[in-house]
C-alpha cells in the first residue's frame, strides 16, 4: 500500500561511556585543550571500548523502538548509514534486525560517510511512499576510533565513537507527511580530500579545501532543501547540520540567515564528529531535552566524504 | 585597477573582520600564520573573502601558496 509520506515518530541514541578530554589526547600527542578547542570546538568525545558499530547501532535502535509505541514484528526496513563497520558480511542491518528481534526486514547499510543519515531517512521514505516498507528503522552507527591514527594530530582530535537511530512510519491517510523531500547530491571530484582507504585503514582529509567547500557550497542546498518542503528558512524552530566543526556550523548558519530564536544543536562539544551518528545523536538529545515542540519544523543537513551531501526538513517527533 | 596600497588595505578590512587582526599591523612583509596569528582555517575565510572583494578566483592549490600579505597583494594583483 502506497503511502501519502512518512513521519519520525521516536529517537534513540547510544554513545560509549569512555570520556576522552582534549587534555587526555594532549598527553599522548603534540596539541593541547585551546588548540582543538579554537579550531574545531570541541572539548570531549566518547570512544568505545569492545562495542561494535552493530553493538551500539542495536542500543540505539531498541530506544528508539521502545519510543515509537511500535513492535519489533512491525518494522519491515532496518538502514544503517556508516563508512566505519570493518565487518563486511553480514551487514550491520540484519545484525541489529536480528538482536531485536525484527524477522524478516528490508535490511542494508548504506555508506555516505557523514551526510549517511540524511540519505537514509530519504530512502526509507521513498520505500514507504512507494509501498515498499511501512514501519523503518533508520540508524547513523559510527566506531571512527577504529579508522583514526592515534598518532596524527591533525585527525585524532576531531572524531567520537557513537550511534543514533529514527522509527519512520507511513502517515494515516489525510495526514500530513512529517519528512520533506530530500536534498540530495556530491561533489565527486572532490573524492580524495577526505578519505578512509587503504588496510589499515586510516581516515585523512585536507581540512583546508573541505572546510571551503562546508563553508560556501552547502547552505544554497540547505536553503533548497526548505524550498522543496515549502517551509521558509524563517520558520525553522530547529537546523541540525553534521557536527563536524563548530566554524563549520557558524559559517553556515550565517549564510543561511538563521535568527537567534533557531535551535542549532552543538553536540560535537561533548561528542566529537561522529560522522553519520551527529545528526541523530544531535536530534535526539533535542526530542529528549524537549527543546523543540514536537510537530516544530527541523532542518536535517549531513554532509562529508565522497564527497557527499543530504538534507531535509522533518516535523520534530 | 586597484593598486597594491588599495589591496593590502582591503586585506587588511577582511583581515580585521575575519579574524579580528589590527590593520595597523597588515604589511606586505608580514606573514598571515607567524605574524598576524591568522590560523589555517581562518586563512580559508580571508581568500573566500578576497574572492569576493576583489573579484578574482583564489583556487584551493593556490591558497598554501599565500604565505605572506604580499604574497596575496601579488595574486590578486596579477589576476583580477
Amino acid at each position: 500500500m502506497t503511502a501519502a509520506g512518512s513521519r519520525i515518530v521516536a529517537m534513540g541514541h547510544y554513545q560509549p561511556s569512555r570520556v576522552v578530554t582534549n587534555d587526555d589526547l594532549a598527553s599522548t600527542i603534540d596539541t593541547n585543550d585551546e588548540w582543538i578547542k579554537d579550531r574545531v570546538g570541541i572539548a570531549e568525545r566518547r570512544i568505545a571500548g569492545a562495542e561494535s558499530v552493530a553493538d551500539m547501532a542495536t542500543y540505539a535502535a531498541e530506544k528508539a523502538l521502545a519510543g515509537s509505541g511500535l513492535a519489533a514484528a512491525d518494522i519491515d526496513m532496518v538502514v544503517v548509514a556508516t563508512c566505519t563497520s570493518i565487518d563486511r558480511c553480514p551487514n550491520v542491518a540484519t545484525r541489529v534486525a536480528a538482536r531485536l528481534g525484527i524477522a524478516a526486514p528490508a535490511a542494508f547499510d548504506l555508506n555516505t560517510a557523514c551526510s549517511g543519515f540524511s540519505y537514509g531517512i530519504g530512502t526509507a521514505d521513498h520505500a514507504i511512499r512507494a509501498g515498499a516498507a511501512r514501519n523503518a528503522i533508520v540508524i547513523g552507527a559510527e566506531k571512527l576510533s577504529d579508522v583514526t591514527d592515534w598518532t596524527d594530530r591533525k585527525t585524532a582530535v576531531l572524531f567520537g565513537d557513537a550511534a543514533g537511530a529514527a522509527v519512520l512510519t507511513a502517515v494515516a491517510e489525510g495526514e500530513e507527511p512529517g519528512v520533506g523531500p530530500v536534498l540530495w547530491g556530491s561533489a565527486p571530484d572532490k573524492g580524495d580530500v577526505l578519505k578512509i582507504e587503504g588496510w589499515q585503514p586510516y581516515i585523512q582529509q585536507e581540512g583546508q579545501i573541505v572546510f571551503r567547500w562546508a563553508t560556501t557550497a552547502l547552505a544554497p542546498f540547505a536553503r533548497e532543501a526548505c524550498e522543496k518542503a515549502g517551509v521558509d528558512v524563517s520558520e525553522l524552530a530547529a537546523f541540525v547540520p553534521h557536527q563536524a566543526n563548530s566554524r563549520i556550523i557558524d559559517g553556515i548558519v550565517k549564510r543561511l540567515g538563521l535568527g537567534p530564536h533557531v535551535v542549532v544543536p552543538k553536540d560535537l562539544v561533548v561528542s566529537g564528529n561522529t560522522s553519520a551518528a551527529s545528526i541523530p545523536l544531535a536530534l535526539s538529545k533535542l526530542v529528549e531535552r524537549r527543546e523543540v515542540p514536537s510537530g516544530a519544523p527541523v532542518l536535517l543537513f549531513g554532509f562529508g566524504g565522497g564527497l557527499t551531501y543530504a538534507g531535509q526538513v522533518v516535523r520534530c517527533p | 585597477m586597484a593598486t597594491r596600497e588599495e589591496i593590502t588595505s582591503g586585506l587588511a578590512e577582511i583581515l580585521e573582520e575575519v579574524a579580528g587582526v589590527n590593520p595597523d599591523d597588515v604589511a606586505e612583509e608580514k606573514s598571515f600564520t607567524d605574524d598576524l596569528d591568522v590560523d589555517s582555517l581562518s586563512m580559508v575565510e580571508v581568500v573566500v573573502a578576497a574572492e569576493e572583494k576583489f573579484g578574482v578566483k583564489i583556487p584551493d592549490n593556490e591558497v598554501q601558496n599565500l604565505k605572506t600579505v604580499g604574497d596575496a597583494v601579488s595574486y590578486i594583483e596579477a589576476n583580477h
